[in-house]
């Protein structure tokens, strides 16, 4: 994007698409859907002008096929959505999960269940990002709060798909979707993008999914001579369907694990005052806002609060967070849901802590007041 | 090209054979066809790209030894939009079954006529669901037997080539695989064809479908494809015929409307000013 401003002010869907067109995104496949509609328009008009493709499907399921279809061939793609398109999407995520399609999917979260509330903010998703699609499989899911940090993370976004060959999910409320800031636009600019290892041609008896050190298998581009066998079915090395226990297994290790061992590279987190905390915060997107703000008046109160707020909400930056834990007596988890970050948390706190969940599930923010008033009271109850 | 050049097994992976397709399987005959029809054109495998959905034709895609992605089920023509939309170096083929293509699948289907981007799609007609047992499919004969119609098919039978033809198909066509070399002549034209290519190959199973219906052997079954696919002693029985009842065969339409990757790089990519992209 050489002679534009690199500061702008942009919604946060816009900094998301010009994000995507800055990490190398050259095909973009959508269908209409309240309140992420913005990153589609703004794809439609920039893609053209990097000889990239947009194309408007006839439904949310083609889209998420057409975009790995063209994740297949060579190509960086992406697709965004809400909560009733994401549910449909889950299908083709499942297939990009199993058969190893880099490729970005981005939720702007809606008031649900069911059609819900298409303008309000939510955060109801958190869950459905890490288990949406059925049986086992990986994914990595970037929570940003704020237009910058949408920009940042969908740029990072391509760069872990295409690292780890793995859909990403960024994911953020309406609020954050729609909020107007300035963004830097040229941090993108600065650092080498990562495009996935492509099958060397010179390469004899290429296997498609075989088992390295990395645990990262080199895609074969079509039309260079690898003639592979891609399927849904669980599969050998070979890329053939395969029944056998033992394949099944070596192949399942290898695909939950290329997260697992990479726990480090993929993990991102802030930890805001954390360093003598008595009370964490633990949020993402607008409610990590509203925490940040009430971290601040608490701790002119002299309630010693902090905020831990995870970037990469999946795989859940567990290590990170319980380095946070000595001296920290209770934490609070707002959220705009009926409690589901809250869960992870109480899983990893031990139980000395007490967890207090905050929820709001009427499409309205958490006001920093009210996270607060309960900083307050269990600022009491464990003096 | 001499027939006898062609030899169906320089195009397919031996090493997945024996194939999993049950004794008097259409479908093989449909693959045969195809890969006779790529042979005759002289395309080479590395530059194509066959999709499949999910379904006994779904499988057929493994068999191929080219770029071969089998993916989800109804899904092949959405995957196949973004392969051969941003790969126009790749010729490329979507195998796909009546459920998957015309049930689950039937909205791309429809729209991918529409936009008239340039692939091939094959439907095997089998008339049922054979990979789960048997059971009723948007083209089983009205009264024939399922396990899910135990009662008889009281649904009209859906006509694919008409459906295709009506949402503006590039190229409509439809084969029965008793006549194999009719079917790849068939093939080959619409492997040839600018555009959106649809060919509905009229497939059998034997081993499900004639068995529960008393339809004969397999040999049988083939040489009455033609005759026998909405007899007409069914008459109108159950409603207004979707199809004729003498079964149309060979090109039935074609049109010269624009491609869309042509219209898209002629038309979006040439207008859009070069760079200035996020600048106001």
């Amino acid at each position: 994007m050489s002679g534009s401003f690199s500061l702008q002010s942009l919604q946060g869907n816009h900094a998301c698409a010009l994000g995507a067109i800055q990490a190398g995104c050259r095909f973009y496949a959508g269908y209409p859907i309240t309140p992420s509609s913005e990153i589609a328009e703004r794809m439609a008009l920039e893609l053209p002008k990097v000889e990239g493709y947009f194309i408007q499907m006839e439904d949310e399921l083609a889209s998420m096929g057409a975009i790995l279809g063209a994740s297949m061939g060579g190509t960086k793609a992406m697709t965004a959505t809400s909560g009733p398109g994401f549910s449909l999407k889950q299908e083709n995520l499942g297939y990009a999960s199993a058969v190893e399609i880099p490729c970005v999917v981005v939720n702007v979260m809606r008031g649900g269940p069911s059609t819900g509330m298409p303008t309000r903010p939510a955060q109801a998703d958190l869950m459905q990002a890490r288990w949406g699609s059925h049986g086992d499989h990986p994914v990595i899911v970037l929570a940003p709060d704020s237009v910058q940090e949408i920009h940042q993370q969908t740029i990072r976004a391509f760069d872990l798909a295409e690292q780890f060959r793995v859909p990403v999910v960024v994911i953020f409320d309406e609020a954050l979707g729609h909020l107007q800031e300035t963004v830097d636009l040229s941090s993108a600019e600065k650092e080498q993008r990562v495009m996935r290892k492509w099958a060397d041609k010179s390469e004899k008896d290429f296997q498609p999914y075989a088992i390295t050190e990395d645990g990262i298998p080199a895609m074969a581009r079509p039309g260079d001579g690898f003639r592979v066998h891609t399927t849904g079915l669980t599969h050998a090395e070979s890329g053939f369907p395969s029944q056998k226990p033992e394949v099944v297994e070596r192949n399942m290790d290898r695909l939950l694990g290329k997260l697992e061992r990479n726990r480090s590279t993929i993990e991102a987190w802030e930890a805001f005052e954390c360093e003598d905390a008595e009370l964490l915060v633990v949020g993402v997107g607008i409610s990590a806002r509203s925490a940040r703000s009430a971290v601040r008046r608490a701790r002119r109160m002299g309630i010693r609060a902090g905020l831990f707020r995870p970037i990469t909400l999946w795989p859940f930056p567990e290590e990170a967070l319980r380095n946070q834990l000595d001296g920290v007596r209770s934490i609070i988890v707002p959220e705009l849901n009926a409690g589901q970050l809250v869960t992870e948390i109480e899983r990893i706190c031990p139980e000395s802590i007490e967890v207090k969940p905050l929820n709001r599930v009427d499409g309205e923010a958490i006001p920093p007041a009210d996270i607060l008033t309960l900083l307050k009271e269990q600022g009491e109850k464990v003096r | 090209m001499k027939v006898q050049d062609f030899d169906p097994r320089d195009y397919l992976r031996l090493n997945q054979f024996p194939h999993f397709l049950c004794p008097g399987c259409g479908h093989g005959i449909a693959l045969r066809a195809l890969v006779w029809a790529i042979h005759e054109l002289e395309l080479s495998l590395d530059k194509m790209a066959f999709v499949s959905g999910i379904g006994c034709s779904g499988r057929l895609t493994a068999y191929i030894d080219s770029n071969t992605f089998h993916v989800t089920h109804g899904r092949p023509i959405a995957f196949a939009t973004g392969i051969a939309l941003t790969r126009p170096d790749l010729k490329v083929v979507v195998i796909t079954g009546d459920g998957d293509c015309l049930a689950i699948g039937g909205n791309h289907l429809i729209h991918a006529c529409r936009r008239n981007l340039e692939m091939t799609c094959l439907m095997l007609n089998n008339e049922v669901y054979g990979m789960t047992g048997g059971q009723v499919s948007p083209t089983t004969t009205e009264l024939r037997f399922t396990p899910t119609t135990p009662e008889g098919n009281i649904e009209p039978v859906f006509d694919a080539c008409e459906l295709a033809r009506s949402a503006g198909a590039g190229m409509v066509g439809r084969e029965v695989t008793l006549q194999t070399p009719a079917l790849k002549n068939l093939i080959r034209e619409a492997l040839q064809h600018k555009g959106f290519s649809f060919i509905e190959v009229i497939s059998d199973c034997t081993e499900i479908y004639g068995r529960k219906n008393d339809l004969g052997s397999s040999p049988e079954m083939i040489l009455s494809q033609k005759s026998s696919i909405r007899p007409d002693s069914y008459g109108n029985v159950v409603d207004v015929p979707f199809r004729p009842n003498f079964l149309q065969t060979g090109i039935l339409s074609e049109n010269e409307r624009p491609e869309y990757g042509e219209a898209y790089r002629g038309r979006i990519l040439k207008q859009a000013p070069a760079e200035q992209s996020s600048s106001k």
